[in-house]
């Protein structure tokens, strides 16, 4: 066996994986702040891409292009709040997931209504090169993805750990009511969760953007977030990246040693029947809260 | 009930649309069964957006074809198998004769409506796609699979291939590898890929790439390991951008990469941004707007502040817009021909039919159509369907496509037998049978 | 003042068990039976059996299927096309394979072969719950799809993967045309769905909702969770199996394994969100509405915008109005047009003295 073929593997494969974990985070916060499984995240992945590319082209500075689509994802989060949230509070889950999928038809069309259906190039000046490490090669843009996951988390978790509103959303988790008892307000916080969520949102279209280009197929990458949502648990952000980069790492490895053998193109299915097994051994995922049931 | 009210609303509009008088009855009904939201929208408003103009051009400079007005109704597939049965069966019997013909841009679609179109004698053209097989017009005599199909296609890329590497007995020992998305459609060249290796002794490695195919970091790797001389590229959509960043990645030069034409649009170049440059694709059609035939469109349909169906005018004259045009090429000339046997008046389905099957496109009426250089010469014929089969490759510079070949005639005596033989099975399991052409 | 249960005595169990102790709602669903058999294939015209009627019925049988899983036994699956799938290339390699193999019996064979396919994705069930249930069953899509494709063993080493469904042909009766294919069809589907109302009002029903409301307590009231929640999976993957048959062998005539891919499974999840979980008359309702309606805000765009707004915008509006229909939806009634209905039905009670 050729070891720094493996281990060129391996590492692809995490970096890989950190891609997915980008989109896993957006829906691990709204799940954690409202416990709705979000179907649209992949629209507002899109959606938000799209916002910035468009500026971008128009020759605005990529800061501000990037403050302004921010913007728009605030925007987004009021409206999500008034018209989905508000009218169905306090129903079962799979009807909030059912509404956020009409939600994802809204962005979808929204989007390519307005912005239209042209595939966009986005260069953010990050080369996707290789830089030799001893015999492996590794990606300037992966690395560079990483180090933004890398931020990204770390800025996420101090938010939730030590500001007051980071309490509050906390708080809200573990108990509407009793969060609503003390005061908290729900839908401010429901604002500020889904702008969270769409302020990941941006930077996972921005960098999955500038490798596959700017179109509808983005929303596709909730597709690839959903295992890694399993392994790491639906509630867990350092859940959503351990999660990601054994997704990454397994499917790219399954592809290239198993997949030969019993045909090409297993990683597509391989992450679920991995998450699946795993879940077997333990269904609260990684990180998830473990469940007591009583009668 | 607001809902009800809603509903009332709906069901009024579905019955205003369905009972839209067909007034003036010189007219000549073209459906356009197409998609223009969703993961493949640049293509189909792209390609539908050259069909329209073509016809609305042909309307305004020439009233249509030998005086029959020409119009046409829009139907949104999705790219959907279902929706696009729907929009079969809502266009099938609009317009005074009914649809001359269905263009779906769709494998799937076309697959779906083969029997209902035979059994409703209307014909199906699917130019570049579809089933390779109905390129056999005994067994399939509504369906045309014209210029080139799948396995044509594929004949001509090798043997490019085998120009580039200075002749046919030069592949011996070379390693291909084939590249394909994780569906049928990708699937289809395989068997005919198998073949050639055989007979001219290279290495094929079929990789699959699952859908949608926006991750390709394995496939790529294993890849450089096997070191090929070639990457087929058989890819769709957003695949086709990924494969080529993920090759400049792992270091594979893209100027050993050749892909099929839905490899080939600007669309699936643009993202890859410098990473597509040197990336050889197939086309049975050049990109620009350096033909007459486009400059009539800008004349006509685009002057004097009037819009055509095309919205974003930096896509006049690319890959896909101009596809689009040679649909519509294809498609009238098919009616002009059937014209000149039943009259200059409007014609069904089947009489259209007989002009798909003796359309007859040489050098000279290309000119006269004033797409020389964009359409290669076409003869169909009861056996034969498809007509052209000649491909050009051609090679992205970074901004735009270049050509980098002349037409490469396809290696019919190896794609004819297994299409007959293909064809003779559909037969066998579906209880048809075949026409005899010497009668036709 | 029509319709009330007043009067209507019952005098024995039968009487009180049966499906409609109503004897209204017994002319209503006679007379719904009489329109879809006599009526409809008299007025109907090739439209309306081939693009509506048609796929909507064997979309209700789908979400008929998900909606004993997923509305009675409680169990979220996102793999109903995958079983669809299995059902559809069942059904022609039974068909090709087996000589003097009846139509009827194979479409048959082909939900039981679903059903066993079902019952192993089904296992994890038994450990996880939810959210975490819908996503592993997402397995089961991939797979599927994958294995149909990759091995072309089931497609008859057909090239480009595409099954042709053979000739329908029962008794020597040639089920070609549009309104035998759909007579056929509702024939079907009328059937299955009475087995299944019959089956939710079983013991086996009572124990698949005892188990949906909370399976802790249902395991200790001592309903065998192993043989209780892997049956759901059996009969619902049975139903869309059938299903997956039907829209190969009297829908489409061909069919790739694309043709049952995510969007579809999404797509039955929504028509039983919609029409209403528990709820066989909402399996219909559903499948109704989600056909339907993209149909028919595609016929309005058309319409009111010829000429008028940009194509591309108009078939993004159709989309934008779908998704705001179902939110819309949603926040009216979200337990689905099933109970929109049922409350229907309980103010017609009262009518016209509503207090």
């Amino acid at each position: 066996m050729d070891w720094s073929f493996f281990l060129e593997v391996a590492i692809g494969g995490l970096l890989a994986g950190v891609m997915y974990s980008l989109v896993a985070l957006g829906f691990v916060l709204i799940f954690k702040a409202s416990g709705v499984f979000n179907f649209a995240q992949g629209a507002m992945v899109f959606l938000a891409a799209l916002i910035f590319v468009s500026l971008v082209e128009k020759k605005w500075n990529l800061a501000l292009a990037f403050a302004a689509t921010l913007a728009a994802m605030v925007v987004l989060a009021f409206v999500v709040e008034r018209l989905v949230l508000r009218p169905l509070v306090n129903q079962p889950p799979i009807s909030l997931f059912m509404a956020t999928i009409g939600l994802a038809y809204l962005i979808e069309g929204t989007a390519q209504g307005i912005l239209g259906a042209q595939v966009h190039g986005l260069d953010i000046g990050i080369p996707d090169t290789p830089i030799q490490l001893g015999a492996i090669n590794v990606s300037r843009f992966d690395l560079f993805a990483a180090g933004v996951a890398i931020v990204l988390v770390a800025l996420l978790s101090v938010f939730f750990s030590k500001t007051r509103v980071g309490r509050a959303l906390r708080a809200v988790a573990d108990d509407h009511q009793a969060a609503l008892a003390v005061g908290i307000p729900l839908e401010q916080i429901w604002v500020i969760v889904w702008t969270a969520s769409g302020f990941v949102a941006l930077v996972a279209g921005i960098l999955w953007g500038s490798r596959t280009g700017v179109q509808f197929s983005l929303t596709f990458t909730a597709l690839k977030a959903l295992p890694v949502l399993i392994l790491g648990g639906f509630t867990s952000i350092p859940g959503a990246i351990v999660g990601g980069l054994i997704v990454g790492a397994s499917e790219k490895l399954a592809e290239v040693y198993i997949g030969p053998k019993i045909g090409s193109g297993i990683e597509n299915w391989f992450p679920y029947v991995l998450a699946t097994l795993f879940l077997l051994v333990r269904p609260e995922g990684l990180f998830g809260e473990r469940r007591i049931e009583r009668v | 009930m607001r809902p009800a009210l809603m509903f009332g609303a709906l069901a009024f509009a579905l019955a205003a649309g369905a009972a839209a008088p067909a007034l003036a009855q010189n007219e000549q009904f073209i459906p356009m069964a197409d998609y223009r939201i969703g993961p493949y929208a640049a293509g189909g408003t792209g390609t539908f957006g050259g069909f329209i103009d073509y016809l609305d051009m042909l309307n305004k400079r020439d009233g249509g074809i030998n005086g029959v007005k020409l119009t046409w109704e829009e139907c949104e597939t999705e790219y959907k198998n279902d929706r696009g049965v729907e929009c079969y069966e809502r266009l099938k019997k609009k317009g005074p004769t009914g649809a001359a013909m269905f263009n779906f841009l769709s494998t799937g679609i076309t697959y779906a409506c083969i029997e209902r179109a035979t059994a409703d004698k209307i014909p199906i053209v699917s130019i570049g796609y579809g089933r390779a097989d109905s390129s056999d017009g005994r067994v399939f005599p509504y369906i045309f699979p014209l210029v080139t199909n799948y396995w044509s296609q594929n004949t001509s890329k090798i043997k490019f291939i085998g120009m580039r590497s200075g002749g046919m007995d030069k592949l011996k020992g070379k390693k291909i590898v084939n590249l394909y998305h994780g569906s049928a459609y990708g699937k289809e060249t395989i068997p005919i890929l198998d073949l050639q290796a055989k007979k001219y002794g290279f290495t094929v490695t079929h990789l699959e790439v699952p859908h949608p195919g926006n991750e390709q970091e394995s496939q790529w790797l294993q890849i450089r390991q096997l070191k090929p001389d070639w990457v087929i590229l058989r890819g769709w959509g957003v695949m086709n951008p990924v494969a080529l960043k993920t090759a400049a990645k792992v270091g594979y030069p893209r100027d050993h990469i050749v892909g099929v034409w839905w490899s080939g649009a600007e669309e699936d170049m643009i993202p890859a941004g410098d990473a597509a440059k040197g990336f050889i694709a197939a086309a049975f059609h050049p990109s620009g707007t350096n033909f007459t035939v486009i400059q009539d469109i800008k004349k006509y349909v685009y002057s004097g502040g009037h819009k055509g169906n095309l919205e974003d005018m930096s896509r006049f004259g690319s890959i896909y817009y101009n596809r689009g045009i040679i649909h519509g090429i294809l498609n009238t000339e098919a009616i002009r021909t059937a014209q000149a046997k039943f009259g200059n008046k409007p014609l069904t389905g089947e009489q259209v039919r007989w002009g798909l099957e003796n359309l007859n496109l040489d050098d000279k009426r290309i000119k006269e159509l004033g797409a020389y250089g964009l359409l290669q010469p076409l003869k169909t014929s009861c056996l034969d369907h498809e007509g052209g089969g000649a491909v050009k490759f051609q090679q992205w510079d970074g901004k735009k496509w270049k050509l980098i070949s002349d037409w490469i005639p396809a290696d019919k005596d190896m794609v004819r037998p297994m299409v007959e033989e293909s064809a003779a099975a559909y037969a066998k399991e579906k209880g048809i049978s075949p026409r005899d052409c010497s009668k036709e | 003042m029509i319709y009330r249960e007043a009067g209507q005595l019952k005098s024995s169990y039968e009487a009180d068990q049966q499906i409609f102790p109503i004897l209204q709602d017994r002319i209503a669903f006679l007379g719904l039976l009489a329109a879809a058999f006599v009526l409809v294939p008299l007025v109907g015209n090739d439209y309306w059996f081939n693009a509506i009627l048609i796929p909507s019925l064997i979309l209700s049988l789908a979400a008929l299927g998900l909606n004993i899983l997923t509305g009675y036994a409680g169990q979220i699956s996102l793999g109903s096309a995958g079983f669809m799938a299995v059902g559809a290339f069942a059904a022609y390699n039974l068909m090709l394979r087996v000589p003097h193999m009846p139509v009827l019996a194979s479409f048959f064979l082909a939900g039981l072969v679903a059903a066993v396919v079902g019952l192993l994705f089904g296992l994890p069930s038994l450990r996880i719950k939810g959210f975490y249930l819908a996503v592993t069953t997402l397995a089961a899509q991939f797979v599927i799809e994958w294995a149909l494709t990759k091995f072309s063993w089931f497609s008859n080493n057909s090239p480009s993967g595409v099954i042709n469904a053979q000739k329908i042909v029962i008794l020597g009766v040639r089920f070609e045309t549009p309104v035998r294919r759909y007579v056929l069809t509702a024939a079907i589907v009328a059937l299955l769905a009475l087995a299944a109302k019959n089956l939710v009002r079983s013991r086996l029903g009572r124990a698949w909702m005892a188990i949906r409301d909370m399976d802790v307590a249902a395991e200790v009231i001592g309903i065998p969770m192993l043989k209780t929640k892997l049956l759901a999976f059996g009969v619902s993957s049975f139903y869309c199996g059938v299903a997956g048959a039907l829209w190969a062998f009297a829908y489409l005539g061909s069919v790739e394994p694309q043709a049952f891919d995510l969007n579809r499974s999404f797509q039955i999840l929504f028509m039983v969100i919609i029409g209403g979980m528990g709820s066989i008359l909402g399996s219909f309702l559903g499948a109704g509405f989600i056909v339907l309606l993209p149909i028919l805000l595609n016929v309005a765009a058309h319409s009111f915008f010829r000429g008028g707004v940009s194509q591309t915008l108009a078939s993004n509006l159709e989309l934008m109005v779908f998704g705001a229909l179902i939110l819309f939806f949603l926040a009216v009634e979200s337990h689905g047009l099933a109970r929109l209905w049922q409350i229907g039905k309980e103010k017609l009670r009262l009518w016209p003295f509503p207090h």
